[in-house]
């Protein structure tokens, strides 16, 4: 093979590879992403039901309640919305009434979202930087208090 | 007293820092022995001052002095000696004077290896580190100063956030910060390489065992961090694809690219320009590591607190270093002498191959992480990228990788036989292929993922040893024979053989997990619950009492077609002082293989959710990545980087190439 040759058979392959991965992204770009939504956007946006997405919000309190095998229900809300989340498993650690909680799953019916994971955090001040942002945006906002006593 | 020394020696340090960075680089410009001589002296200066400041911090933390604002809002007096100390590097502020002190010693380190780096390459190397140090100095003191005094003191303080108080935080950062900042090494030969403008093997053969060094520790830093997170957060996953687990996973899958055309350079005089860039964009990962975690952009048990000012600060190095690094390498290196080209078949194009996959593996994982955030800033939409993404896009790309890497491993060096190396790997291959087929036999109607992966990885441990024994048997010999040649051959031959051994025994690991099996229940004592053949039954809820925290301890029997196998113990744990729960999973280890089981919160009738896994081999991920690093150390001791750079009377590339 000459100099040449053996450029070309590296640039080709180079070429192909990026191709391929290139290729990958943009097909996993459409098909594995999942959006973020607050109850509010689910009527807002019109988000149909078998739709996977992210809910974030606040867990309304007096309204968890388990049932038997770990089935447990509790209502998702934010400032304009709420919507009933149904999840079964274990809670984590800093799951309680009036947190912040992100969880994922799908829709199931315009008032049922059935999670398979509900992330909760490594810190006890923690409010989920997404819920935070919507409870910003939607005015009702009282984190500094929340956060922790930090000087610099 | 003790703390404003430490304060001091650290602005101290900085002052050090601006000389070594100027003076050297001044000398190695206009060719002055003393004035590079600077260099290492104060490099070694610097090194004293930012260990004293360190100790300072310990000591303070060690006495629980509460003066220190550090001190009272990640200590508490009633904390187990071992997480007082490693607390030292469980907050911000304590982890970047970890970072600055890695630094300034791996700097000195290179500073007293005298007589085998060229004067010049030494004196510009420092200088490139020195900026860095610089850089972090600066960081630390303006916006993380450790050593703020609180006034009046507390009489206590406030604990370590209870999640890290646990022995692998004591080791998990550490182990990473070597890594990542073993490779500014590289990263500063690269740039002094660029800054001279001349680059050759030797250079190659000492940067080497600082990317194989700095990549054996990340190694073992992320799989310490991925097995806290499985035993820490009770949730039984070992990798979740978060953004923090991929800013380490980037650098070090650039550091494997890194790693692999060094040896090409080394050996072939080859990839020059690629591997001085690829120095540059494994370091600025690792930088770009350091933002994502530190600066709040993302929320995680990394992230302390969130303060802007820092993350600017830190996006400011990211750009200083990257941007003038990028820029450096755009003007310099067209002026370095283009390596040979070499035929496609062959050991180097085999690593060329490694590298094009590593280095598109990175950019998927690189697109997958960043992506989100930049869609964020710029649209407001929020989206996650989760494990589905990388399941498509990064799988696809590093499974044809393992597949070659045997045969990439047998094929000859210059220029290789494609067919004469599928032939040394046919036992291999057969053995893996049927041990493949006979799992899915066995595990009829099982998951098919689990038993191909398991023939995969059993390829890369059979093909990875098979390189040592073609090597050392042939048909006649005697034991004795064999085992001579096989302990003759070079240590590095065995390093590669052992580290690769090392992805196939992960990869094993990996793909057991799809006959991983889980229940869910709701127990009260003497209720018992199952997942696959394994059972639990909870005896009995006891609490129970430390210094700092309450324990609601389920104490379980587990058993196994009514064999009992023991009992183990997983808790519910409330830390007084932040009044915040943890789970504490309970773990036994079966074989390779763990029951694991978490616990719910205790409801007012005595019963308690429990969630039961048994992973089977689960254990092969965290030890393959020990073997992995392994072969690195194992690697790091062969006799050619033992005995330094070659003689200068023999320049040229020639000269540094061993017959093999």
């Amino acid at each position: 093979m000459t100099r040449k040759q053996r450029r070309l058979t590296l640039i080709g392959a180079a070429g192909c590879v990026l191709a391929l991965a290139l290729g990958l992204v943009l097909f996993a770009m459409n098909d594995t992403i999942v959006f973020f939504n607050s109850p509010a956007d689910i009527q807002a946006k019109n988000v149909r039901p078998g739709t996977r997405f992210r809910l974030g919000g606040l867990v309304k309190e007096g309204t968890v309640r388990r049932n038997s095998d770990q089935q447990v229900t509790f209502v998702v809300m934010d400032a304009e919305g709420s919507i009933e989340v149904s999840y079964k498993g274990l809670l984590p650690d800093l799951f309680r009434e009036g947190q912040g909680i992100v969880a994922e799953g799908v829709l199931e019916s315009p008032s049922i979202f059935r999670a398979d994971t509900v992330l909760a955090k490594h810190d006890e001040n923690y409010m989920p930087r997404e819920v935070a942002d919507t409870l910003k945006r939607q005015g009702h906002w009282q984190g500094e208090a929340n956060a922790s006593p930090r000087t610099q | 007293m003790l703390v404003e020394a430490g304060h001091f020696a650290l602005a101290l340090a900085l002052g050090l820092s601006l000389i070594q960075f100027v003076v050297p680089l001044w000398g190695a410009r206009a060719n002055d022995p003393v004035l590079m001589a600077v260099g290492p002296a104060t490099a070694v200066a610097v090194l004293i001052c930012i260990a004293f400041s360190f100790l300072s911090l310990t000591a303070a933390y060690v006495t629980s002095d509460f003066s220190v604002l550090n001190v009272v809002e990640n200590s508490h007096s009633t904390k187990p000696l071992i997480y007082k100390i490693s607390g030292v590097w469980g907050n911000h502020e304590g982890s970047m004077l970890l970072w600055v002190l890695i630094l300034a010693l791996f700097g000195s380190v290179v500073a007293l290896s005298r007589n085998s780096i060229p004067a010049r390459l030494q004196a510009n190397t420092l200088a490139v580190q020195a900026a860095i140090t610089i850089a972090f100095l600066l960081f630390v003191l303006t916006t993380s100063n450790p050593f703020t005094r609180v006034v009046p003191a507390p009489v206590e303080g406030q604990d370590l956030n209870p999640l890290l108080q646990d022995p692998g935080l004591a080791i998990h950062p550490p182990l990473l910060y070597i890594g990542y900042v073993g490779f500014s090494i590289s990263f500063a030969f690269a740039c002094a390489a660029l800054i001279d403008g001349r680059i050759d093997a030797v250079w190659a053969r000492i940067v080497r065992p600082w990317t194989l060094g700095a990549w054996a520790f990340l190694t073992l830093g992320i799989a310490m961090g991925s097995y806290w997170a499985y035993y820490e957060l009770g949730w039984g996953g070992w990798w979740f694809w978060d953004p923090v687990e991929n800013a380490s996973l980037m650098p070090w899958l650039a550091g494997t690219a890194l790693l692999h055309s060094t040896v090409v350079m080394e050996k072939r005089d080859a990839l020059k320009v690629w591997t001085i860039l690829l120095a540059i964009l494994t370091f600025s990962l690792s930088l770009l590591g350091t933002f994502l975690v530190r600066s709040g952009v993302l929320t995680s048990v990394h992230s302390f607190a969130v303060d802007p000012a820092r993350g600017t600060f830190i996006l400011g190095i990211l750009i200083i270093f990257i941007g003038g690094s990028l820029a450096l390498f755009a003007w310099r290196a067209p002026l370095l002498k283009q390596g040979g080209l070499f035929a496609p078949v062959s050991r180097e194009g085999a690593l060329v191959v490694n590298n094009l996959f590593l280095a598109t593996a990175c950019a998927t994982v690189f697109i997958g992480t960043l992506y989100p955030m930049a869609l964020e800033a710029l649209t407001g939409e929020k989206i996650s990228v989760g494990a589905p993404f990388f399941n498509v896009t990064f799988l696809p790309l590093i499974v044809p990788l393992l597949l070659l890497l045997p045969l990439g491993q047998t094929l000859a060096w210059k220029r290789g036989n494609f067919l004469g190396a599928a032939q040394r790997l046919y036992v291999a291959f057969g053995l893996a292929l049927l041990a493949a087929l006979a799992l899915l036999a066995f595990e009829h109607g099982g998951p098919v993922a689990a038993p191909l992966g398991i023939g995969l990885g059993l390829f890369l441990v059979l093909g990875s040893l098979n390189e040592i024994v073609t090597r050392s048997w042939s048909r006649g010999n005697s034991l004795s024979t064999v085992w001579r040649r096989a302990s003759g051959l070079p240590r590095s031959a065995w390093g590669t053989s052992i580290a690769h051994a090392g992805v196939g025994l992960t990869v094993i690991g990996i793909a057991a997990t799809a006959w991983g099996v889980e229940g869910l229940g709701t127990l009260k004592p003497g209720q018992s619950l199952k997942a696959g053949a394994y059972e639990a039954r909870l005896e009995r809820l006891v609490p129970r009492i430390e210094a700092n925290y309450r324990d609601d301890v389920a104490v379980m029997t587990i058993s196994r077609g009514g064999r009992e196998l023991g009992t183990l113990e997983t808790m519910k744990r409330l830390y007084v002082t932040r009044g915040m729960p943890t789970t504490e999973a309970g773990i036994m280890t079966v074989g390779l293989g763990q029951v694991y089981a978490s616990l719910g919160e205790v409801q007012p009738d005595g019963s308690v959710g429990v969630r039961l896994y048994h992973k089977p081999l689960v254990l092969l991920i965290w030890l393959g990545s020990v073997v992995m690093a392994a072969g690195g150390a194992l690697s790091l001791t062969d006799r050619r980087l033992r005995i330094g750079a070659p003689a200068r009377a023999k320049p040229g590339p020639a000269a540094a190439v061993p017959a093999e």
